[in-house]
């Protein structure tokens, strides 16, 4: 008896326990949600194709956003440039080439500091060297730059964890093969790793996009109602524009702000439901 | 006649434990030779410095020589690409790559340059055929290599080695994974394929061993204990330990 009773006690302890954390699980979910919902509510209204394709009028306080739209697909599309290619050799090297040594666990740590680093900081070290070392000016280039930097550790770190988690055996018998280290990450390691890959590229450029202090002294308009002629024009950006029209302009109509927010969220979310699509995709075809 | 001759060889782990002690070894041309004894012998390690898979691991060479055809093959100057096209391996565990199933035979000979589609094809059809895998698989070479059996996936690992005509064909305990019937179709193929190749077999056990050994070396914690041509080994081991081993006293 003494035991049938402790065990309908432990019952309702585990009950209790799985009920608790179902709770925690959905207080989790829960701001997500509010903040897309509230957005979409209160933004949607000022969606249109004006809004969309024209340009900023009376002060901001009407017209069209296609500015800030197009300065962050270019300022995003900066950051790939230089982050992808970069990032990826250094993970290329860090998983398939470098020793474990002294030199190497001390690059590891400083990737691991960089990610670290609060963003604004990124902005200052970039005004200092890009905009007025390198003479870049506040443009488009050195935006992208100060933004790629900051990227950089996400993109080391997914595409080096990517890369590792392709089985040591397909190397080994690849080599037995006759073929070379480098053959091998080409036609085997690197196809095998792409998905994993482009998540993480994805994942940094995504917040790269939303970045607002990294290219507030390096590259972000305060209102420049035309489309760049070049990477070194200065543009405006939807994370700065937001900004802006949020705290600098008085009178501001609340779903332009909301409108202009909602953009920006659907432009980061569409790239993370391209990342997971990527991702799914891959695992139903992995052959491992 | 010697294809292989090992000469004095000694090797370290990197931790600084001996794995290979002084061996000495002859492997001949044309016959199946067969490395046995306990786990943890050396078997598998000797049978990577062969074709210089040892470079992967952390294994120092400490001594001697290894001569295939004459040439050392541990020198540094090495073409280690050309050798491990000559010596190929056969793995515990069926890996095949990510691949299709022709995909898996022409790799090796696209990277050593071969782009001719009818001598591509005609290297398919010879590898699987000698394998006996060809009438199995001949109407899905196209399809992903992973959608074979486990028994399948080993004999086209078998076939991915003879597509590049080596001469020589490592195999580290190649039928440990498969059932009793596809390790009889591995054992029939070997012995075919010792017409053409020289053969160094790790056999997943004593019986494995007995049924395949043209010559056979038992191994013994890194030292090389008795070494016999034919059954010789199996039915008057000159060794006591060779014996206890071979008669199942430890092991």
């Amino acid at each position: 008896m003494a035991t049938q009773s402790s065990s309908a006690s432990r019952l309702a302890t585990q009950r209790i326990g799985f009920s608790l954390m179902t709770l925690m699980t959905l207080l989790t979910v829960t701001p997500i949600l509010l903040v897309v919902a509230y957005i979409v509510w209160q933004g949607a209204p000022a969606i249109s194709v004006e809004f969309l394709t024209g340009f900023p009028r009376e002060g901001m306080k009407a017209g069209g956003i296609l500015p800030a739209i197009v300065g962050t697909f270019y300022l995003t599309l900066g950051t790939a440039v230089f982050a992808v290619p970069l990032g990826l050799g250094a993970a290329i090297y860090l998983s398939e080439y470098a020793p474990d040594n002294r030199w190497t666990r001390l690059i590891r740590l400083a990737i691991i500091n960089l990610a670290g680093i609060p963003s604004v900081v990124y902005g200052l070290f970039g005004l200092g060297l890009f905009v007025l070392f390198l003479r870049f000016g506040t443009s488009i280039l050195a935006a992208s730059l100060t933004l790629s930097i900051m990227t950089l550790p996400v993109i080391i770190s997914t595409a080096e964890e990517a890369l590792r988690a392709v089985p040591q055996s397909f190397r080994v018998v690849s080599i037995s093969l006759g073929a070379t280290r480098w053959q091998t990450i080409r036609r085997i390691v690197l196809p095998q790793a792409l998905p994993g890959i482009l998540t993480g590229v994805i994942l940094g450029l995504e917040r790269a996009a939303g970045e607002t202090a990294p290219i507030l002294f390096t590259g972000a308009a305060f209102f420049l109602p035309r489309l760049p002629h070049s990477p070194l024009d200065a543009t405006m950006a939807l994370p700065y524009h937001l900004f802006v029209i949020s705290t600098q302009v008085p009178g501001m109509p609340v779903e332009i702000q909301y409108g202009t927010a909602l953009v920006l969220l659907v432009f980061v979310l569409g790239m993370n439901v391209i990342a997971s699509v990527i991702r799914s995709r891959a695992r139903a075809k992995r052959q491992w | 006649m010697n294809k292989i001759t090992i000469d004095h060889l000694f090797l370290t782990y990197s931790d600084g434990k001996e794995s290979l002690r002084d061996i000495n070894l002859g492997i001949a041309e044309h016959a199946i030779t067969v490395l046995f004894g306990p786990a943890g012998g050396g078997k598998s390690t000797l049978l990577r410095v062969l074709n210089r898979l040892n470079d992967l691991a952390d294994v120092t060479l400490v001594a001697g020589k290894v001569l295939l055809d004459g040439e050392n093959i541990l020198d540094p100057k090495t073409d280690v690409i050309r050798l491990r096209r000559k010596v190929g391996m056969v793995f515990a565990r069926p890996v095949t790559l990510p691949l299709s199933i022709r995909g898996n035979l022409t790799y090796g000979l696209e990277l050593a340059g071969v782009r001719d589609k009818s001598r591509l094809d005609e290297a398919v059809e010879r590898s699987l055929t000698q394998a006996a895998l060809w009438e199995e698989v001949k109407e899905r070479l196209d399809d992903p290599a992973v959608a074979l059996s486990g028994g399948q996936q080993q004999r086209l690992c078998l076939a991915r080695s003879l597509a590049l005509e080596p001469e020589v064909i490592l195999l580290d305990e190649p039928t440990s994974g498969l059932d009793p019937i596809s390790t009889g179709k591995v054992e029939a193929s070997l012995q075919e394929l010792k017409q053409h190749y020289t053969i160094v077999l790790v056999p997943h056990s004593v019986q494995q061993a007995a049924r395949t050994a043209d010559y056979a070396a038992f191994f013994l914690q890194g030292e090389l204990i008795e070494y016999a041509p034919g059954k010789d080994i199996f039915i008057h081991p000159k060794n006591k330990r060779t014996e206890d081993y071979v008669e199942g006293r430890f092991g």
